[in-house]
């Protein structure tokens, strides 16, 4: 399916990152937005608010990010694409609700501009320490998506992906921005709408006496119903069987929460997506996403000038990890190099593919600045050595 | 003597209200003499009586034992997060203005954990259906204190009785901005059945409270007696007074209950204000959502 012309703003523009991903929400077609405002997100909602009056869309600002969450998940079972807008500590409430979308399965996508914490930290400056948050920061098991731009154009490429894939997988996608790529002013061009490929949500073409919700027959995700369609069906954030129908058992448990985290697992190199720039032969693999990954490529420069054999390897979908690629990478270098904006998580799941094949070697910041090219350059050094 | 049969006298599936009902889910887990399941019953009556469309009707529970309710009717049904039924069911009715979205849930989870989301829809004038049963406790988890605990009550967090003072619900309601606002015990079948079958025909954020029995915990702690004792309490502190002032019927322990419709009033819904302010603003170039039918069958 392609993309309605009434959303898409198509031309060479000058954008931000944020206003990026709103255009680009409207061009995937999302028509419900609820959020809370908050620093260095809300230019999103802002400029959302300003077009959907002309599109048919709809913008409520809800009372807290608990309720922008709900809001997002119940517009969701209306068919109708939906998004929410935050930071991390309106990220930190939305968790309660992002579990809901995930067990039961509604497509939805939720943006995080990351900026500096914990708590309130640094509200008007860079970080990139929600990363596992995104990925374990509701209670239970389930499974997300996460993608991470590093430019404003990508910012709004990801966020057509992020809506196509919420419809794929039936699954919360979160954009894990960051405040540099929502704050970056560069040239973003938005396509013709001929030239944006959308998935529709998968609507039933069962009768509503022999549809059931949650029924698999085989297939990655249940078929949808809508609200006001008929079906009279039944959905709930406890365990359910096939019928929507709360089980509490032991194998119901096992059946429910096992397909959400197969219907990702499973289909995992499908879903992973990454860059990599200067591999073969490399010593040294530089792994790198967000803003970070544009500061890396100046340490990596450097390294080069000084001899080293480095490449990168830039995550653009975070969640899945690319297990696979790190593995394979790890047989033949003598060290990956993370720097991110944090303390150090994503290297942890590097190191954990790496299983000790290779180093994996943190290069962390605490936020409020990117890294300095030369810490990059030191380390990749330092590891090389 | 009465002789003791295996039949009974209507089998489930000719029960009245069981096409409203999942009777796949049957028996539910309410206890006995619990006033959920007479509140269902009414709520399905006046659906029945109302000619409304049951395809477009949606209900919202959240956490509890009311926030079961969404999980046994038999309609769309969404059983949410704790508190978040009303956000939850904003959205629902957002994305499908179509909709008869129900909200079904309890004291705890409207009032007490999703105060802040009742106040904010209230205020907005959200075109949602609220209904909330008032057991005075947490009853799924065992009888811990509530926001509408009577003072002195006794509850398992408060063993020695409440000294936190209660919310006075119908006054919260139309304070923050319910169009309509009444309170029925599940004594009032009739009265609750019609009251529910006016608000259905009605717009806006419509509140009803209905007190009802928790004679598992609630009477137990406070030994109060057993289901029967509770409905012949109501029966005699019940008072129907229509139109009173609502700072005047807060609840205390063990008095007086003032049912009735306290507010009725029409005034514009969010979507109402939304779609005349953008249409004035924006002129021609306003473009709402497509137009659907609704959920009354004409």
């Amino acid at each position: 399916m392609k993309a309605d012309p009434a959303g898409v703003l198509t031309g060479t523009h000058y954008l931000d990152g944020d206003f990026a991903c709103g255009e680009a929400a409207m061009a995937a077609g999302c028509r419900f937005v609820a959020g809370y405002p908050i620093t260095p997100s809300t230019e999103i909602v802002e400029r959302i608010a300003r077009r959907f009056p002309m599109i048919g869309g709809i913008f409520i600002q809800m009372e807290d990010e608990l309720a922008s969450m709900a809001a997002v998940v119940g517009a969701s079972w209306t068919g109708t694409k939906s998004m929410t807008v935050t930071s991390g500590p309106g990220f930190s409430l939305m968790m309660e609700n992002i579990g809901l979308a995930a067990m039961m399965e509604s497509p939805c996508v939720v943006v995080n501009v990351q900026r500096g914490g914990p708590s309130t930290g640094l509200p008007t400056m860079v970080g990139q320490a929600d990363m596992m948050q995104a990925r374990w920061g509701s209670h239970g098991d389930y499974s997300i998506i996460a993608l991470s731009p590093s430019s404003p154009q990508e910012s709004f490429d990801l966020t057509i992906d992020a809506f196509n894939l919420a419809e794929t997988y039936r699954v919360p996608v979160l954009m894990m921005m960051d405040e540099c790529v929502g704050h970056m002013t560069e040239k973003v061009v938005i396509p013709p709408a001929d030239e944006i490929d959308l998935v529709p949500r998968k609507l039933t073409t069962k009768s509503p006496g022999e549809y059931l919700p949650y029924k698999l027959n085989g297939v990655l995700t249940p078929e949808f119903a809508r609200a006001g369609d008929g079906y009279r069906f039944h959905t709930t954030g406890l365990t359910h069987d096939e019928r929507g129908y709360p089980v509490m058992s032991a194998e119901c448990q096992e059946q429910c929460v096992r397909h959400l985290i197969d219907k990702i697992k499973l289909n995992a190199d499908q879903i992973v997506r990454f860059e990599e720039e200067g591999i073969d032969g490399a010593d040294v693999v530089v792994v790198t996403y967000g803003i970070t990954s544009r500061v890396a490529r100046m340490g990596v420069e450097l390294a080069r000038q000084r001899g080293v054999k480095v490449g990168t390897l830039r995550l653009v979908v975070v969640w899945p990890f690319p297990e696979k690629r790190v593995r394979q990478l790890a047989q033949t270098i003598k060290a990956f190099v993370v720097p991110e904006i944090n303390a150090g998580q994503i290297v942890l799941e590097v190191e954990r593919c790496a299983g000790g094949k290779s180093a994996a070697i943190s290069v962390p910041h605490m936020g409020g600045a990117v890294h300095d090219p030369n810490d990059i350059c030191a380390a990749i050094v330092e590891a090389a050595g | 003597m009465t002789e003791v049969t295996d039949e009974r006298p209507v089998r489930p599936d000719e029960h009245p209200i069981a096409p409203f009902v999942r009777m796949d889910r049957m028996p539910h887990i309410w206890c006995p003499t619990c006033g959920i399941g007479t509140v269902v019953k009414c709520y399905a009556s006046a659906l029945a009586e109302s000619a409304v469309d049951l395809d477009k009707v949606s209900i919202v529970s959240g956490i509890g034992c009311t926030g079961r309710v969404a999980g046994y009717m038999k309609l769309d049904g969404f059983h949410a997060t704790h508190g978040r039924a009303i956000p939850f069911a904003t959205g629902l009715k957002l994305g499908r203005p179509e909709l008869l979205v129900t909200v079904f849930s309890g004291d705890g989870d409207l009032v007490g954990i999703g105060g802040n989301h009742f106040i904010h829809a209230a205020r907005r004038n959200m075109d949602l259906l609220v209904i909330l049963v008032n057991n005075f406790i947490y009853g799924m988890t065992g009888g811990q204190n509530a926001a509408t605990t009577p003072l002195t009550a006794r509850s398992s967090t408060m063993p020695f009785g409440n000294f936190e003072r209660p919310f006075n619900l119908p006054h919260l309601a139309a304070s923050s901005g319910a169009t309509y606002v009444a309170r029925w015990t599940s004594l009032h079948i009739r009265r609750l059945t019609r009251s529910f079958k006016e608000a259905i025909r009605r717009k806006g954020f419509r509140f009803i409270e209905v007190i009802a029995p928790c004679s598992t915990v609630y009477a137990r702690l406070n030994k109060l007696g057993d289901g029967l004792d509770l409905m012949r309490f109501y029966y005699e502190k019940a008072e129907i007074r229509h139109g009173a002032d609502t700072r005047q019927v807060a609840i205390g322990y063990q008095d007086r209950i003032v049912c009735g419709k306290f507010v009725d009033e029409e005034q514009p819904t969010y979507l109402d204000m939304m779609h005349a302010h953008y249409a004035k603003a924006l002129g021609e170039r306003y473009v709402p959502m497509p137009p659907e039918g609704g959920w009354i069958r004409e």
